[in-house]
């Protein structure tokens, strides 16, 4: 295949337009002190992305330990209390710790690139939201090595599991989950101040990119649902520690409260971690494609109702908790409703695709391959979405392989595409297209062999969040466990082509991809550290 | 791109392979009733339609992917817009979706009707075994795994029925509208039959309910869905249900073994009768959080081996394995034990283990504690 991939423009393609280059103004710190110190968007941006790779490795070798354990029948490797611990901490940390700084981290990298801003809107800010990061994951983490061990009650802590019942360490897990979540509130200020104040004079909100429009919507998101996360971790806090029982019923409390509350943030939340990738596989379709995206309007819509929507639709992961039939009817229609706006995005996908002149550079396998795993997702969705027969669904297997199908090749992949597409933007070099290629195919093989199967292990009765199980279910956890040991080796592939690039390739010019149109290639590659300091000229595209 | 299909090729005959070579069920139950078989039904036409979807739409995509690759020399178009086709895309999925709807709606408001049932069982999920009740019958029993830990360890080869075996199944009658009525004692637990298209969640401080008219008599198994702590995975759900007349006589056995224990409240026991009824019940209750040696688990599980505070404090002891201890996972055991096995678990845990307290508690003893 690598002989189908078309050349690369020229360097003389890379003239660069009027605020492209920028001058250094002072002395900067330098070793250390220069990274705590930096209030650079790009540089932030970068700090965010090596923390979630982090990050994405860490709790990727906790679900190792978990396929581990299920790779047969019976305890082997772990004892109970810490298999539940392994699921808790993966969860927390891909969602929390991952997939959400990996889309900040593009986001500041990339964001006053497309608009044309010659930073974030509040630089200091911004170092303070990254920073909160690794003190709330370390302490996280921390939790594992306390007596009691650390949260073993699953990422959605469901009361009182996670107050009466939970170990000594929760406490820690608040603060250290109120310190993230302050993050990402103070991050979503600083994209919405940067999106509305800071664009490129000429350019109207519907002249906007993709990725900084479905950004801007997310920011709202996180705004409107953080603070709902902070109020029933607080609500937790208080249970634990003051007596109260707002959860507890032998006080008075109510138990399902606390589910509506979770999943009245995350419902959202779950839309915070795809809407950006949305917004990523628009820019890079259209580019490789080499045709406009098709229906922009309806993209931008069709992300806006999905944000919508996405706050009514909070009980379907409730349909089994007891709800009165009226409340079901409701969940089930709105959440069917969503598959709607979510089929018009893939619909424009492959209509741009349609007609085009299309090539299959590593960044475009991966947004491929988003497009079609991220249906699968959204069909099981679908599926799980007939409230009669999430009675059978829910709490299996299959709703894991749902939602891993959306979050791993779905938001995962996207950014990997993301990192592929920019890498040259970042680096000033070419990724290498052979390892990408091996990287791609390992982990769209490793994907499928991992997730697949728990569709059929979960419709034949297989429970979530189990360390041990019954042996009809054996040969389909044989399978997902070899799929994920090969999916985790593959991504020390991507470390590799990573570093390659950073350190030397293929030269880029300012326009690295020959269909790719937004405003960030016309600033050299690799872009300087400070760009547009005078405002760029922008002429619209056509949208 | 040739090797592409390959690929997509060899994937699909694995997975025709892998379906034909897989003896065991992968796909829903269609189960035993008329809810779990219309559910099925409902899952079934959903999973043809996301099908047939899916082989529209990937079929464009991979025809686009192949027609229009530039090293075929393919020339982009210029359209971006095409506003009756969106409107197409936005309207006959939407069709479809009511379409969905309709027969979804209808199964739900079937599954939501519990009224006029024949015969009711409360369902408490514990710390991690189910507790049902006969309600009106003077009938109540504890279901626990009965899948012994040395299998679990892999010292020993796994039974057929590994994970899914209980010491006692709950009994039900075929033909006959049992409702459940679903509540826990600590954490939330969710109560789930595939077979019977049932799961529920358990939870404290609530009463949820739900219903089943099982068709067939038979065996059917399933597992606690709801993560309610360690033990998560080890809290079966086995049913067994028989024929009406059966199951009557049954429940008339189970009611007079309940008197028969009942009036053992009224006359003396020895030490050696409790610390032996004691046993079984420490290893079938207490065991999972406080250790088979009494050891527990700190800091969460005190240990009862050794425990001075409460060997020296024999009315603390009866009150915390009656009342609980509120804040913590300590359960309130006065409902769900009777007062044999109260004093029986109580004797037992004061005696065993190096713990030589010599105390004996009397059933009666607890019997006018409880009616007090
Ligand atoms: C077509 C769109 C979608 C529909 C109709 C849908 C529907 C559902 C339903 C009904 C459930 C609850 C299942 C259960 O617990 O029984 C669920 C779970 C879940 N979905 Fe989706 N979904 C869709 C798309 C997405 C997307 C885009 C994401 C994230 C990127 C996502 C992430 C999740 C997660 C994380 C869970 C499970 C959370 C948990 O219980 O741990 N879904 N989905
Ligand atoms: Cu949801």
């Amino acid at each position: 295949m690598a002989s189908n991939l078309p050349p690369k423009p020229t360097l003389e393609h890379s003239t660069t337009t009027s605020g492209g280059l920028a001058h250094e103004h002072h002395e900067r710190p330098r070793g250390m002190l220069r990274w705590l110190l930096t209030t650079n968007h790009k540089e932030i941006g970068t700090l965010y992305l090596i923390f979630s790779l982090t990050m994405f490795f860490i709790g990727g070798i906790f679900a190792l330990v978990v396929r581990a354990e299920l790779f047969q029948p019976g305890l082997q490797l772990v004892q109970p209390e810490f298999f539940n611990q392994m699921t808790t901490m993966h969860g927390l940390i891909m969602v929390f710790g991952a997939v959400m700084p990996a889309f900040v981290g593009l986001a500041n990298w990339m964001v006053p690139l497309q608009v044309g801003a010659p930073d974030m809107a509040l630089p200091r800010l911004n170092n303070f939201s990254f920073w909160l990061l690794p003190v709330a994951f370390t302490l996280l983490l921390s939790t594992l090595l306390m007596p009691g061990g650390g949260p073993n009650f699953g990422w959605t802590f469901y009361a009182p599991l996670s107050t009466t019942y939970a170990p000594p360490s929760t406490t820690f897990f608040i603060l250290s989950l109120h310190m993230a979540g302050i993050s990402s509130i103070l991050g979503a200020i600083n994209i919405i101040a940067t999106i509305l104040n800071l664009r490129a004079p000429g350019m109207r909100l519907m002249d906007m990119p993709l990725f900084v429009w479905t950004w801007l919507i997310t920011a709202f998101l996180l705004i409107a649902v953080m603070p709902i996360l902070a109020g029933v971790i607080t609500m937790m806090l208080m249970d634990i520690n003051f007596g109260t029982s707002f959860f507890n019923a032998a006080g008075g409390g109510d138990p399902v409260l606390f589910q509506h509350l979770f999943w009245f943030f995350g419902h959202p939340e779950v839309y915070i971690m795809i809407l950006p990738a949305f917004g990523i596989v628009s820019a890079i379709i259209p580019t490789f494609a080499r045709k406009p995206l098709f229906g922009y309007a309806s993209m931008v819509y069709a992300t806006a109702s999905i944000a919508i929507l996405s706050f009514l639709v909070w009980a379907h992961h409730m349909f089994v908790v007891g709800l009165p039939l009226v409340a079901e009817l409701f969940f089930m229609f709105t959440t069917m409703l969503i598959a709607v706006p979510t089929g018009v995005k893939v619909f424009n996908w492959i209509a741009t695709l349609f007609q085009g002149s299309i090539t299959f550079e590593t960044a475009m396998l991966f947004a491929l391959a988003f497009v079609v795993l991220f249906s699968i997702g959204g069909f099981s969705g679908l599926m799980l979405a007939i409230a009669p027969a999430d009675f059978q669904y829910h709490d299996t297997y299959f709703v894991v392989a749902h939602f891993h199908y959306v979050l791993v090749p779905g938001a995962i992949f996207a950014i990997m595409a993301g990192v592929y597409y920019w890498l040259p933007k970042w680096t000033g070099h070419y990724p290498d297209e052979r390892l990408g290629r091996w990287h791609f195919w390992m982990s769209v093989i490793g994907v499928n062999l991992t997730f697949f199967p728990m569709h059929f292990s979960g419709l034949a009765g297989m429970p979530r969040r189990i360390p041990d199980y019954a042996l009809q279910f054996a040969d389909f956890n044989m399978v997902s466990s070899v799929g994920a040991l090969m999916f985790g080796v593959s991504q020390l592939l991507f470390v590799w082509g990573v570093i390659k690039c950073v350190r030397g390739g293929e030269k880029a010019p300012a326009k690295a991809w020959e269909g790719a149109e937004d405003l960030e290639w016309s600033v050299p590659s690799p872009a300087p550290l400070h760009t547009f300091d005078t405002p760029p000229d922008f002429k619209p595209v056509t949208h | 791109m040739r090797k592409t299909l390959a690929w997509i090729m060899g994937a699909g005959s694995f997975l025709g392979l892998a379906s034909s070579t897989l003896a065991n069920g992968w796909n829903m139950p269609a189960g035993v009733t008329d809810v779990s078989r219309e559910i099925y039904s409902l899952h079934m036409t959903i999973f043809w339609i996301c099908v047939v979807i899916g082989i529209v739409v990937f079929g464009v995509m991979f025809y686009s992917l192949f027609r229009y690759r530039r090293s075929r020399g393919a020339k982009s178009a210029n359209f971006h817009e095409n506003t009756s086709v969106e409107v197409v895309w936005t309207a006959v999925p939407l069709l479809i979706l009511v379409g969905m709807a309709l027969p979804a709606t209808a199964t739900l408001k079937r599954m939501y009707d519990a009224s006029e049932a024949d015969l009711d069982v409360m369902v408490t999920g514990q710390q991690w075994r189910w507790h049902y009740e006969y309600l009106g019958e003077n009938v109540s029993f504890t279901s626990s795994l009965s899948t012994p830990r040395s299998q679990i360890n892999g010292e020993e080869e796994k039974g057929e029925n590994y994970l899914l075996d209980v010491d006692q199944p709950l009994v039900l009658p075929v033909g006959r509208k049992v409702r459940f009525l679903m509540t826990s004692d600590d954490v939330i637990h969710s109560w789930w039959v595939p077979d019977l298209a049932v799961k529920q969640d358990s939870i404290p401080g609530f009463v949820n309910e739900n219903w089943v008219r099982i068709e067939e008599p038979g065996i059917y198994r399933g597992q606690c869905a709801e993560l309610c702590g360690k033990d998560h995975a080890f809290m079966p759900v086995v049913v067994r249900a028989l024929e009406g007349d059966e199951f009557d006589s049954w429940l008339a056995e189970r009611r007079k073994e309940a008197e028969a224990e009942a009036s053992g409240v009224d006359r003396e026991w020895s030490m050696d009768e409790l610390m032996e009824r004691g046993e079984q019940v420490y290893g079938a209750i207490c065991a999972t959080c406080h250790q088979p040696d009494g050891s527990g688990a700190e800091p969460t599980f005190p240990a009862l081996a050794g425990n001075e505070a409460l060997l020296n404090d024999r009315d603390r002891h009866i009150d915390v394995v009656l009342n609980g201890v509120s804040g913590t996972p300590m359960a309130a055991f006065r409902s769900n034990l009777n007062p044999v096995e109260l004093a029986a678990v109580i004797t037992y845990e004061r005696n065993a283990w190096g713990n030589e307290s010599g105390d004996v508690v009397q059933p009666s003893e607890i019997q006018a504690l409880l009616e007090q």
